[in-house]
């Protein structure tokens, strides 16, 4: 008889770190594929009108708008998070009240952010 | 290797349940984790009802209370009932610490009790720490001084050199802390984990210690320290009030400044 493993991902509380954290490694992931998407949309005018206007036509519609604005938070969110992880890294802010704030602070900043600049891109403000 | 899904022979089903004896206002239902080595079933989640009126008020009591009134086959380790000996660390209301310090008020709804997350159960909330300890004992949590003669006298340490320990000494090495690491789940046979290097950064900072450089080269690779992505679960669930992430920033900061 072997012995079983005991449950973990399955029980384990999340925690503000932890969904965070993995948050993190998700939008470095969504940042790195989302910046080949744009540069095709860049670079598309290049290769041909109709690669262009296709592609244009994918990003102005509410799906790909939807995927451009969660690209922005990605990108802004990522950047953020790394920067949290610049100052850990140099021994700075890794008591657990303050990794708690600084972790709610780069989600409302990167989610405000976002928000600042789609609503510029529209023309609001 | 990251594994999400539990083997087939971990995979959890419903258990027995077990009312009070006596009907009672005041009762707490327990959800627990049982396996035994001795058949072949899965794990299963007994429910125990247990009267809060006759019962102390940590989740220790409880637990003690299910195994001498109502079920005497129910395992578990534990000692001194005062949150020092470090026995009876346990998954409680998902996250992990010790049953003894754990207070039944501060559960909402029903307690749900695992053994220690990623580790072998040998029975019931008993799991093997064998792992743990091998690398405990890879760090060498000991003194080391380059004479090893007897001195005359001891090894003396200013106030200030005695607080650099601080935070550091009072583990009781339950392992609530490398067993909450997600890291230490998918690599714990590379990744030292942080209860391990929580106890190598109190050698490296012990001023009467002399093998500093050696114990840094030694934990320079890509696994036994850079697994630690400061997740943190390692700072929130120790019941000691610790900060494992914060030692481990410490031990990087060491080798880079090496």
């Amino acid at each position: 008889m072997t012995n079983p493993l005991s449950p973990h991902l399955q029980v384990y509380r999340w925690q503000v770190t932890s969904v965070l954290s993995i948050l993190h490694r998700i939008t470095g992931v969504v940042t790195s594929l989302g910046s080949l998407l744009l540069v095709l949309y860049m670079t598309s005018f290049a290769f041909s009108r109709e690669l262009f206007d296709f592609i244009n036509f994918v990003f102005n519609n509410l799906l790909g708008r939807t995927i451009l604005i969660g690209l922005t938070f990605s990108v802004l969110f990522y950047f953020s998070a790394c920067l949290k992880h610049l100052f850990w890294d140099s021994g700075y802010g890794l008591d657990l009240i303050t990794a708690k704030l600084t972790g709610w602070i780069t989600v409302v900043v990167s989610g405000l952010l976002t928000i600042l600049i789609w609503f510029i891109i529209y023309g609001v403000i | 290797m990251v594994q999400f899904n539990l083997p087939d022979n971990s995979k959890l089903t419903k258990g027995e349940y077990f009312q009070t004896k006596e009907p009672s206002k005041n009762v707490k239902k327990f959800q627990i984790y049982r396996w035994s080595p001795e058949d072949d079933k899965n794990p299963r989640m007994d429910t125990y009802e247990v009267d809060l009126d006759t019962c102390g008020p940590m989740v220790l009591d409880a637990v003690m209370k299910i195994k001498n009134e109502t079920d005497s086959s129910l395992t578990f380790r534990r000692s001194c009932r005062e949150g020092i000996c470090g026995s009876c660390a346990m998954n409680i209301d998902g996250t992990n610490t010790l049953a003894c310090t754990k207070a039944i008020s501060d559960v909402k709804g029903d307690v749900k009790i695992y053994p220690l997350p990623h580790m072998p159960v040998i029975k019931d909330l008993v799991t093997n720490l064998k792992s743990l300890y091998k690398q405990l004992k890879s760090i060498k949590p000991w003194l080391h001084r380059k004479n090893n003669e007897h001195s005359e006298s001891e090894n003396i340490q200013s106030r200030d050199e005695r607080a650099k320990l601080d935070g550091l000494y009072e583990c009781i090495l339950c392992a609530c802390c490398s067993t909450s690491c997600p890291s230490y789940w998918w690599n714990s046979d590379k990744y030292l984990g942080p209860a391990v290097l929580l106890q190598s950064y109190r050698w490296l900072q012990d001023s009467r210690d002399e093998e500093r450089k050696e114990r840094l080269k030694e934990l320079d690779d890509t696994f036994k320290v850079y697994r630690c992505h400061s997740i943190m679960n390692c700072t929130q669930t120790c019941p000691k009030g610790l900060n494992p992430a914060k030692a481990i920033a410490g031990i990087k900061q060491m080798i880079a400044q090496q």
